[in-house]
């Protein structure tokens, strides 16, 4: 499965100069961009891990691009993404997110039912890799050593 | 005001009999509004032989203290105080019959603090039936900070639904299942997966989906609710199905929306007709249960469209924000429902900006200061396609829910690909606007493109790439009017 979380996840992955030119589009409005990578995407897996600081005060996208292929080089297999970041009052949240490098394959999720009272059932979602320790997931790479 | 005036004004009041609003006080040019006073903009069209600025004085005193005749009990109170005062009457131009914006000044004291029950039954309670007046027209209200601050506000607002959501950086996609009555549970569930895995980030009941005989609220909330977690499995987003909870009684819609949140959605739903109270209590629930409030605007044009008389929609979206809903049906520009560009886009701007200043052409009356109260997603609903998406972009921006009901569904290839041209057709767009391309003049041809690579976004193409609405709008700007700033 291919896992749609972000902003431009039903085109084509994005190549390095689509990603310039998406990261440079926050950078002219005064966002923070931010590599992140991830061994966990659950949808509500907020906090991916964090590939150096926000990226604050930044003029040209090439630095971003640069990043992200150096997190690439150390997380090939695993999810990246780049978030830019709107610290304005109002704000101060997540302007813009998407994905930026994918595990050749996506297992993706089992969707788990516990049937209750009433005919109620309860849901949860579990991502397959997560199922092994962090390092044995997506090829044995372990994003909270690199 | 100088004490002899004031003492003028009172002896003339001692008088017992009927006096003219205008001579009783409701009429004040001089008076300077004060920063802590509501004030609203009335579109008056008097009956033939009474002069505007009496007209004006008279919505002003049926909309606060007066009476038809003197009372005499008037002198127990600080009576000035709790007048509204009219400070401006301008004349519309071209209007005929001739039409009036008259302009009125309500003291703070007036309103109990976060009742918009209490302020409508003041602002717009009795003084529509007013014999005097041919017609009269609710046109905008300036909501001071300080009465702001007791209002709620939107249960989670968009920067909280957004990380909620996980989802940045580009409008939410939407459609309500159709057909809108007769689905039974679990055919309506299938509508609702299939949008969903397709690419859709909600679905929704439709206003009138409640609970009736084919298809009861509680079946419906467990079949949509599989719908809902299929597609999270199968997307590895985060989904939600606006859950319909109006009901006839509280106690119902209580009972319904507790059930959605044991069920895990993620958003529950209200019609605009279950009264402002009930909305504004169902908002609590919301914060306080963490669901998101999707509000339908049912019946709202039987008394917002007609220029002349009823109430503007920007005043409802001003009291849906105050109320504390997270999302506002709020038109579409080119959809099939009524909607002038400039009125939409200032009800856009009245759901998300912090500031919304004088600007006749958005019909903005005045300055209005949302003292950084968070803002709600407007939703763009009724008669859209994939097809539009560079205009709708244009026209709506980022923060919108874009509902594509008979878009999606409708789709020839099936609900699930109509889902895709929709998400594929916003992608596309909005990666062309953030690289700088000149998407509004290019549009067809971006999505011509990307049809190339996706089948269902060329079978939306050729299905209704053709398709507009195109009529006159009744509710437009006076193009030459120019409100100016006030006090």
């Amino acid at each position: 499965m291919r896992i749609t979380q972000g902003t431009f996840s039903y085109l084509d992955d994005l190549t390095d100069t689509q990603i310039a030119a998406q990261v440079q589009y926050g950078i002219d409005r005064g966002w923070a961009p931010q590599v992140e990578f991830t061994d966990d995407p659950h949808p509500r897996n907020v906090y991916w891990e964090m590939w150096g600081l926000p990226m604050f005060d930044l003029a040209d996208a090439a630095a971003v691009v640069h990043e992200v292929n150096r997190c690439r080089e150390a997380n090939s297999n695993l999810y990246l993404r780049v978030t830019l970041y709107d610290a304005s009052r109002g704000r101060q949240t997540t302007a813009m997110q998407f994905i930026v490098n994918r595990p050749q394959h996506e297992p993706g999720f089992r969707l788990v039912r516990q049937e209750t009272h009433d005919r109620v059932i309860r849901y949860t979602l579990q991502s397959y890799a997560a199922e092994a320790p962090h390092g044995a997931r997506y090829d044995g790479q372990d994003p909270l050593v690199s | 005001m100088a004490d002899t005036q004031r003492s003028d004004r009172h002896r003339s009041r001692l008088s017992s009999g009927v006096m003219s609003y205008a001579s009783m006080g409701f009429y004040n040019a001089d008076y300077q509004p004060s920063d802590t006073d509501i004030l609203a903009a009335f579109r008056v069209t008097p009956q033939p032989g009474v002069e505007p600025e009496e007209a004006c004085a008279a919505v002003a005193g049926e909309s606060s203290t007066a009476t038809w005749t003197v009372v005499w009990t008037d002198r127990l109170t600080d009576y000035e105080t709790y007048q509204a005062k009219c400070y401006r009457v301008e004349p519309v131009p071209g209007s005929d019959p001739p039409q009036y914006i008259g302009y009125i000044a309500y003291d703070l004291d007036l309103f109990e603090e976060g009742s918009i029950a209490n302020l409508s039954s003041s602002i717009i309670g009795n003084v529509f039936g007013f014999k005097a007046l041919q017609a009269l027209r609710l046109e905008d209200l300036r909501i001071p900070p300080a009465y702001v601050k007791t209002f709620q506000g939107p249960a989670h607002g968009i920067v909280m639904e957004r990380e909620y959501l996980n989802k940045y950086g580009r409008p939410l996609l939407g459609a309500t299942t159709k057909p809108k009555l007769g689905l039974s549970a679990r055919n309506y569930g299938r509508v609702v997966y299939e949008a969903l895995r397709g690419g859709l980030d909600f679905t929704k009941d439709d206003e009138n989906i409640n609970s009736q005989q084919f298809m009861r609220w509680r079946d419906r909330y467990l079949h949509c609710m599989e719908a809902v977690n299929r597609a999270m499995e199968d997307t590895g987003e985060i989904k939600g199905h606006y859950l319909n909870v109006t009901a006839g009684t509280m106690e119902q819609m209580y009972e319904r929306a507790e059930f959605a949140r044991e069920l895990g959605s993620v958003v529950i739903m209200i019609d605009l007709t279950i009264g402002y109270t009930a909305i504004q209590s169902m908002a609590k629930w919301a914060r306080a249960n963490g669901v998101i409030l999707h509000l339908h605007r049912a019946a709202h044009a039987t008394y917002t469209r007609q220029k002349n008389h009823g109430v503007s929609f920007r005043v409802i979206a001003k009291w849906a924000r105050l109320m504390g809903v997270d999302h506002i049906h709020a038109g579409t520009v080119v959809g099939k429902l009524e909607g002038d560009p400039g009125m939409v886009k200032g009800y856009y701007a009245t759901c998300r900006d912090n500031i919304n200043a004088i600007d006749p052409a958005l019909g903005f009356y005045f300055d209005q200061d949302w003292a950084w109260m968070p803002g709600l997603f407007p939703v763009a609903s009724g008669g859209i396609h994939a097809g539009q998406m560079h205009l709708l972009l244009d026209h709506l921006g980022e923060d919108c829910v874009m509902q594509f009901g008979g878009g999606t569904i409708g789709h020839p290839m099936g609900i699930a690909a109509g889902a895709t041209a929709n998400r594929v057709a916003l992608e596309t767009m909005l990666q062309a606007r953030n690289e700088g391309r000149d998407y509004l003049r290019e549009g067809p041809a971006i999505l011509k493109q990307a049809a190339r690579k996706c089948a269902p976004l060329q079978a939306a193409l050729d299905t209704w790439g053709d398709i507009s609405f195109d009529y006159q709008s009744t509710d437009t700007p006076d193009v030459v009017a120019t409100p100016t700033a006030v006090g």
